[in-house]
């Protein structure tokens, strides 16, 4: 039971990281309708970045702030410089450009910092946090960051103005130039914030995977499998799928090692994990393409 | 009286077609002012020409101000509500957020809520729904919806293109009803793009008729409604 209990806390740990990712993805999807390929990068760059404020001294949250401010303007000044000229050129030049991206995050990490795998601290202390037996500090830890970095975002988007004005931008561009909003500097804002709540994801998850250049590959996958889940153009659903995916991944394995234990038979464990998280998006794609909380889009014509 | 929105040789592109090819006219400050025209003269397309939604040449002045090549937005802000072709709803947004998001721009907190009271107050139907999202009104109610964010935005101008599109005749009749205490009351100007002829010489003191992109007749509205031409072309009798 306790196990049993141990799997779904870190179920929800895993997916709370899921879920930042699959919501920056989402976040630049409804006012693009694009994927960005190179989010995972991004926070994986963004990460480095903090592990190397603080190997010059500085305390996590002083580099994990940093790293998020940096993130926003890597974010805008991505979109502003390399996004904005290709405004209106074919999905297929985006999708080079996103491939582009995530070779070019990748390799100058590598180049600056090296390929080789790096230890990264925990903020959360040692004793006194999360419960013993059940759920780690540093589980404990990342699922309360995420909460508090989604509740931001919610009450961002839903409660201030500008927020209102990137809902409105996403959702009807030409109308929302005819009511003044300048919607170009919606979509940088929009990439900002992915990035920052990629920055948010990087940084929790590395104590967790470790920091190297590669670290956000598969997290990034987990992160499209959640997206879709949830339904792609829906922030809240993608939340949501996170923490599902998450936990089911850990309940899959789980299962498969209570199998393995009874009937001695061997049918899924832990090295299947990913391979969970491509089953699911396979099932979504054929099964309900719209995901749980997706609406089917009909156009007239 | 000076000339609140003028406009000269204005030619206006869709990719390599050409759709306007010399539209000029000149909307007097208070005034309202009526565009027709058959399916594919280029009513629409001058109110997008207007806002720069479109590659134009020729010259567009508002209030005295060169605005031609200006970015849509930047034109919206000088008080121009455009309530465009199909409503432009914000459907998965609630109809309070439909409202404030045209008041996104302006600065005094005090002087929307009295905004958004004197909208309520010619739209009694919409603070009904303000909760209610705005994709699950009715034609009727999204239009009013539409004319009421313009409002919002405090307009000098309003650009309106076929407020009476898909309506039943008595929506229509109260639509047109406000666009004229609008005018009134508030003193804004406006632009009326109308399939229905009749109802717009009706409202407008002036009016301008389009064929394939060209202004071929213009005048006091009471002198078109009686030419002959326009009698038969767009009034059907």
């Amino acid at each position: 039971m306790e196990q049993f209990l141990q799997q779904i806390a870190s179920g929800l740990a895993n997916g709370a990281i899921y879920a930042c990712v699959a919501l920056a993805l989402v976040m630049i999807y409804v006012s693009t309708d694009h994927i960005n390929f190179a989010q995972g990068e991004l926070a994986m760059f963004s990460t480095y970045i903090s592990w190397q404020l603080m190997s010059w001294g500085a305390e996590f949250w002083v580099a994990f702030a940093v790293a998020v401010v940096f993130s926003f303007v890597m974010g805008v000044t991505i979109e502003r410089v390399i996004l904005r000229p290709l405004h209106n050129a074919p999905v297929l030049s985006i999708v080079v450009v996103f491939i582009g991206l995530l070779a070019i995050c990748n390799s100058m990490a590598g180049a600056i910092w090296s390929y080789l795998i790096k230890e990264y601290p925990s903020p959360f202390p040692k004793s006194s946090f999360g419960i013993a037996g059940v759920i780690g500090p540093h589980q404990l830890g990342v699922v309360l960051v995420t909460l508090v970095v989604l509740g931001l975002l919610f009450v961002f988007f839903r409660y201030t103005s500008l927020g209102l004005a990137m809902r409105a931008a996403a959702q009807n561009p030409q109308m929302a130039r005819l009511v003044g909003v300048r919607v170009d500097w919606m979509l940088a804002l929009g990439w900002g914030l992915a990035a920052s709540v990629g920055a948010v994801a990087g940084t929790m998850v590395a104590h967790i995977v470790y920091l190297d250049p590669n670290m956000m590959g598969g997290i990034l996958l987990y992160a499209f499998a959640s997206a879709l889940v949830g339904g792609i153009g829906n922030p809240g659903g993608a939340v949501i799928g996170g923490f599902i995916v998450g936990v089911l991944e850990n309940m899959v394995a789980y299962a498969g090692n209570q199998i393995e234990k009874i009937t001695g038979v061997y049918i899924i464990g832990n090295g299947e994990k990913l391979t969970v998280a491509l089953i699911i998006v396979i099932f979504v794609l054929t099964v309900k393409p719209a995901g749980l909380f997706g609406r089917v889009v009909v156009k007239r014509v | 009286m000076a000339a609140l929105l003028e406009v000269k040789a204005l030619k206006a592109f869709y990719g390599q077609t050409q759709s306007l090819y010399d539209v000029g006219f000149a909307i007097e400050d208070g005034g309202i002012t009526t565009l027709l025209g058959a399916n594919g003269a280029g009513k629409t397309t001058t109110l997008r020409a207007i806002c720069n939604m479109v590659r134009t040449e020729g010259s567009v002045r508002f209030d005295g101000k060169d605005i031609t090549g200006m970015p849509t937005e930047e034109i919206v802000r000088l008080r121009i509500g455009h309530v465009p072709e199909g409503r432009g709803t914000f459907t998965t947004l609630t109809v309070g957020e439909n409202l404030r998001i045209a008041a996104y721009t302006r600065k005094d907190k005090q002087g929307v809520r009295d905004e958004l009271d004197r909208v309520f107050s010619y739209f009694p139907r919409l603070k009904e729904r303000v909760q209610q999202q705005a994709g699950t009104l009715s034609g009727g109610e999204q239009q009013m919806l539409a004319i009421a964010r313009a409002l919002m935005l405090k307009p000098r101008l309003m650009l309106l293109d076929e407020p009476s599109f898909g309506l039943a005749p008595l929506i229509v009749v109260e639509i047109f009803r406000i666009l004229r205490l609008i005018n009134e009351e508030e003193g804004v100007s406006i632009l009326l793009v109308e399939q229905n002829a009749a109802l717009a010489l009706d409202l407008a003191d002036t009016a301008y008729v389009l064929e394939t992109g060209r202004v071929v007749m213009w005048g006091p509205s009471a002198v078109v409604k009686n030419d002959e031409n326009v009698r038969k072309s767009y009034l059907g009798y």
